[in-house]
């Protein structure tokens, strides 16, 4: 019996032992893999784990959104966290992807210094023939994308389905942020489609601009602004975008019922699950390793380089953020007691700051962007409170404000990282003021205004047309009683207590409409 | 006379307060837990920088139902468990009881809060 047993794992590991005695020798021969072949495949491999790690993600914002909201709107959260994904990568796998990387192989003629060049993450193998038709374009100034609609095409380019991938679950993540600021009254109708605005038009049209290869990348070859628009993670691409659509949302729809007294007071509406939200936090925390690393497209070369800084900084950034907004609530908050809720903001201040500049930084300015980063947050929940605007979980101070702080501080405290030379076809690395770069700055600034502007404009419009449809803001008798059950048509939480005030053990058939009207 | 002892006292309370009972033979009762507050109107808390005021405060009842003879010694061991000197200990309400049925068995008054090594058979050992 125990020999038959040991003889069981003696035949795979002979097995095996067989395989890499014949790739060895096939290697040997020069038959096997080639460096390139083996970089591509490692840089591929590389980003589908950074892409598991973002998708991950979404826990966190289930989590942070759903523990900051109140008891009676938790199913109508959490579905909208897990729906926005489900519905934005349907829009992003049919037009949003198109729109933003249909261009990104484009080769622009000769322009600056930088001469005949394209966009396209060639980390990822050979793309030639794919992603290079722009819908909108005047000269270098590429607007709009138009190329790989419904992946038609890529089925056999492993990295550019890698690239889908990774890009998707970043759209997801901006499509995602403004549910909490619109929580506890938004309807369920309108907010579905706000999921397909952001997955299919205003994330994959600035997307493009700085991540596509469009007029904003393009700045450092056309005008001769520093590396053009430098983001490396998406402070601005994803995070000032979900932040605009956050503050212009939480503005048109209103504040919630009972929120703001006739004086301008604010009364607060605790969250119900602190645990949640502090878990959440943890979660976003560990899949932001693979939001800012895995933006290197890379683990060669200068990828790697690359990939380790954002980490570091990631984590210094997100933990000075956390501290110092812990303190400023601990010395000046109304309690001066440590705020918790505050404590998470403040981390996710520092994550979404040093989003942009994470890899171009070195720690110490990692850990100035974070301090900055949990002060702005704090200041800006208070300013956010002061202007009557309802923001339930915090989401325009963390994103909005702080994906404007980091995109700007790339152009402050980049530090010319080597690695960093050729970004966006200008031969020099990417500087910061600080360092001696003057015009970087600028193409920040450049980048910042775009989202707010464009992102602002359309949305502000998409969301008075969703309000005078009746689709925006719930029922005040359904926000009243809480969304879960007249929009849900079901509870969050069944304590026994339900079934014993409300009917019967045994399953019945439901003789009163759900929402009890 | 039966009486009824509503004791409303901190969470923390409740363990000290349950065994305090337990060793002088108090057998039955009924926790809740119930929100509410006495003098002291409620307690500062901070949500995300905005301060308010919880004036619902959780706390526990015991409910015990007893003869009047052991009313007093009851009190003592509850006061002695509950007491921390700040605001906040709780208050203890004391009510006749009209009847009492137990529904197992049928019995009425005082019989139907009789148990085994309860605070009136010790006495009677």
């Amino acid at each position: 019996m125990r020999g038959r047993r040991i003889g069981r794992f003696l035949v795979p590991i002979m097995a095996l032992a067989l395989l890499f005695t014949v790739t060895g020798s096939a290697s040997a021969q020069a038959a096997g893999p080639t460096n390139t072949e083996l970089a591509t495949a490692t840089n591929i491999l590389w980003m589908l784990l950074a892409g598991f790690l973002v998708f991950f993600m979404q826990a966190g914002f289930a989590l942070v959104e759903t523990g900051f909201t109140r008891t009676k709107n938790v199913a109508h959260t959490m579905m909208m966290n897990m729906m926005v994904f489900c519905i934005g990568a349907v829009g992003y796998w049919l037009v949003g992807f198109a729109f933003q990387f249909g261009g990104i192989n484009f080769p622009f003629p000769a322009a600056g210094s930088a001469g005949e060049f394209s966009f396209s993450p060639t980390t990822l193998g050979d793309i030639s023939g794919h992603l290079d038709k722009w819908i909108l374009r005047i000269g270098q100034v590429g607007l709009l994308g138009g190329d790989g609609f419904l992946l038609t095409g890529l089925r056999d380019s492993a990295g550019l389905l890698a690239f889908f991938f990774f890009q998707m679950v970043f759209m997801d993540t901006a499509a995602t942020i403004p549910t909490g600021a619109m929580a506890e009254r938004l309807k369920f109708s309108g907010f579905c489609i706000m999921g397909l605005w952001v997955s299919m038009v205003v994330y994959p049209l600035v997307g493009g601009w700085v991540w596509g290869g469009g007029w904003l990348a393009n700045l450092g070859r056309t005008l001769g602004l520093g590396n053009g628009a430098v983001d490396f993670a998406g402070s601005g691409v994803v995070h000032m975008v979900g932040g605009t659509v956050a503050l212009v949302g939480a503005i048109v729809i209103g504040p919630r019922i009972g929120r703001f007294n006739r004086d301008g007071s604010a009364n607060a509406m605790p969250g119900h699950n602190l645990p949640m939200g502090i878990l959440g936090t943890i979660i976003l925390f560990f899949g932001w390793f693979g939001f800012n690393p895995g933006s290197s497209l890379a683990f060669t070369g200068g990828g790697m380089s690359l990939a380790v800084n954002a980490a570091v900084n990631t984590l210094i950034a997100g933990a000075v953020g956390g501290v110092v907004a812990m303190m400023v609530m601990w010395i000046f908050g109304p309690t001066k007691k440590p705020d918790p809720g505050l404590s998470v903001n403040g981390i996710l201040a520092g994550l979404v700051a040093i989003t942009s500049p994470c890899a171009f930084v070195d720690s110490i300015s990692a850990a100035v962007i974070g301090l900055v980063a949990g002060v702005i947050v704090c200041l800006a929940t208070f300013l956010l409170e002061r202007l009557r605007i309802d923001d339930p979980v915090g989401a325009v101070p963390v994103h909005f404000c702080n994906g404007l702080w980091g995109v700007l501080s790339v152009g402050l405290f980049a530090d010319g990282n080597a690695a960093s030379a050729g970004w966006n076809g200008v031969a020099g690395p990417v500087t910061g003021l600080l360092h001696g770069g003057g015009t970087q700055i600028l193409a920040q600034v450049l980048e910042a205004s775009s989202v707010i502007l464009v992102v602002g404009g359309l949305t502000l419009a998409f969301f008075k047309v969703l309000n005078a449809l009746g689709l925006l803001r719930s029922d005040p008798r359904h926000e009243l009683m809480g969304l879960d059950m007249p929009e849900m048509g079901a509870s969050g939480y069944n304590s026994v207590d339900v079934h014993m005030l409300g009917g019967h053990l045994v399953p019945q058939t439901p003789h009163v409409r759900a929402g009890g009207r | 006379m039966a009486r009824k002892i509503e004791a409303i006292i901190r969470e923390e309370a409740l363990d000290p307060v349950k065994d305090a009972l337990h060793e002088i033979g108090i057998v039955g009762m009924n926790v809740f837990e119930i929100r509410g507050h006495g003098r002291q109107g409620g307690i500062e808390l901070a949500w995300r920088g905005t301060s308010y005021r919880m004036d619902l405060i959780p706390k526990i009842q015991i409910n015990i139902v007893l003869s009047e003879e052991n009313v007093e010694k009851t009190i003592e061991a509850i006061v002695k468990a509950a007491r921390t000197g700040n605001q906040g200990d709780g208050i203890i309400f004391v009510y006749p009881v009209e009847d009492i049925v137990r529904i197992r068995t049928g019995e009425r008054g005082h019989k139907a809060i009789m148990y085994p090594d309860d605070i009136d058979e010790r006495k009677g050992r």
